[in-house]
């Protein structure tokens, strides 16, 4: 599905991946977080093969689909404690901070089966914030945001990105960011 | 700070098992349908206790084993549909440790719980009081190979739109020698004679499939995530 495709990523760059439909845009993000193996090429983290680093790449990304994997049944302080949980040692007042800082504190007690579907993205970001990883692997991370959230969320790339972060990021529109940001066209 | 094995096969246990208690329906499910199909026995075929009595190991067996796999398909199956499967697989642990976690929670929902109500459903079927120690035992011993088999298939049929179908299909056939020794066991001790075979082949069945199914159940995964 993909061929030629080379990139590399530096701290505090970000990556801005684009293209029509079915060029290929998650399969990359699959292929770089380790999900896919590419038939061909390796993807490299600090030079080392991805494969002979896995735990410490792993620790390292944040990768966010376009399913949330979220469980409708939790509520989403309890979805954060069990995802973040498994990558570091967490205290639910620093995952009541990342929700709080993605505006959904005030939901963090409720079932996510009634958040509505931006509420849902949000619970994300604040998962993604709470790992703390050096890599943020975001699969079209603006949909169902409304303008306030699409703000806050390029505000939270920006910072993310200035703070030494790296991000890779598949989204249709123009981001606007006070950060860097590099782009990378897929074609068919 | 790093997680490690225990701790994260732990929190992925306490996940389960939340999750399990907010859904009661599908906790219960199993359990009201084993209920169920060892009362239609004596129902359906009129017979003398005693009759019945030799009937009851194969009957508590098969419906057992049915109703384990009735939880199977969700194992991994809700994990897949909503992602979270590929976050368990990105979360810095390996995925065997996850999966060893999964389907320990599992039995812990369906297979202890099935043991537990056994003593209700035997009385019920007239098997003696005294025979209860073997019974729970080769249930026990049953139920936890039956999880490990169930979670090779879940793992091959996760990725299939109906794949409860041939879940059933790939596990039924090797769940038959639980069958055969499970019920052997139980209807040793049922006539009173040493039952003791038949709980050793159990436990050996028990102890390789822990052993090898969590890395096979693994590479059925990767091929699904893949």
């Amino acid at each position: 599905m993909l061929k030629g495709v080379s990139l590399d990523l530096k701290p505090r760059e970000l990556m801005h991946i684009r293209g029509p439909n079915g060029t290929g845009k998650t399969t990359l993000l699959r292929v770089i977080c380790g999900l896919l193996r590419p038939e061909q090429g390796r993807v490299a983290w600090f030079g080392e093969s991805i494969a002979s680093v896995r735990a410490e790449y792993q620790s390292a990304l944040a990768y966010a689909s376009h399913e949330p994997a979220l469980k409708a049944d939790l509520t989403p302080l309890e979805n954060l404690r069990f995802m973040v949980g498994l990558k570091r040692r967490v205290t639910l007042p620093e995952l009541r901070q990342s929700l709080e800082r993605t505006g959904v504190a005030a939901c963090a007690d409720l079932p996510v089966r009634v958040l509505s579907a931006g509420q849902r993205r949000r619970v994300v970001m604040a998962r993604v914030l709470a790992v703390r990883a050096t890599l943020w692997l975001l699969d079209e991370p603006f949909t169902n945001l409304d303008s306030a959230g699409s703000d806050l969320l390029s505000a939270l790339l920006a910072e993310h990105v200035n703070d030494g972060g790296l991000a890779l990021v598949v989204a249709h529109h123009d981001l606007q960011l006070a950060a860097a940001v590099r782009r990378l066209e897929l074609s068919e | 700070m790093k997680v490690g094995a225990w701790q994260a096969m732990t929190l992925v246990v306490r996940r389960e098992l939340c999750l399990s208690f907010r859904r009661p329906e599908q906790l219960l499910q199993p359990l009201v349908f084993f209920l169920i199909v060892t009362t239609l026995f004596p129902l359906g075929l009129s017979l003398q206790l005693s009759a019945l009595r030799d009937m009851a190991p194969g009957v508590l067996w098969v419906a057992a084993l049915l109703s384990s796999l009735l939880s199977l398909d969700s194992l991994f199956k809700s994990d897949a549909d909503d992602g979270t499967l590929e976050q368990l697989a990105l979360s810095g642990q390996g995925l065997t440790v996850i999966v060893i976690a999964k389907t320990l929670a599992h039995w812990l929902v369906s297979g202890a719980a099935l043991v537990l109500v056994s003593p209700l459903v035997a009385t019920a079927l007239g098997i003696p009081p005294e025979a209860f120690a073997t019974m729970l035992l080769s249930l026990g011993l049953g139920t936890l190979t039956l999880s490990w088999l169930g979670a090779i298939g879940a793992g091959l049929t996760v990725g299939l739109r109906r794949g409860n179908v041939l879940l059933s299909l790939i596990v039924l056939p090797l769940a038959m020698p639980l069958l055969i020794f499970g019920a052997g066991a139980t209807d040793h001790a049922v006539s009173g004679t040493s039952a003791a075979g038949a709980l050793y082949f159990l436990a050996a069945l028990c102890v390789f499939t822990c052993t090898l199914a969590p890395f096979a159940a693994t590479a059925a995964l990767r091929i699904t995530l893949d």
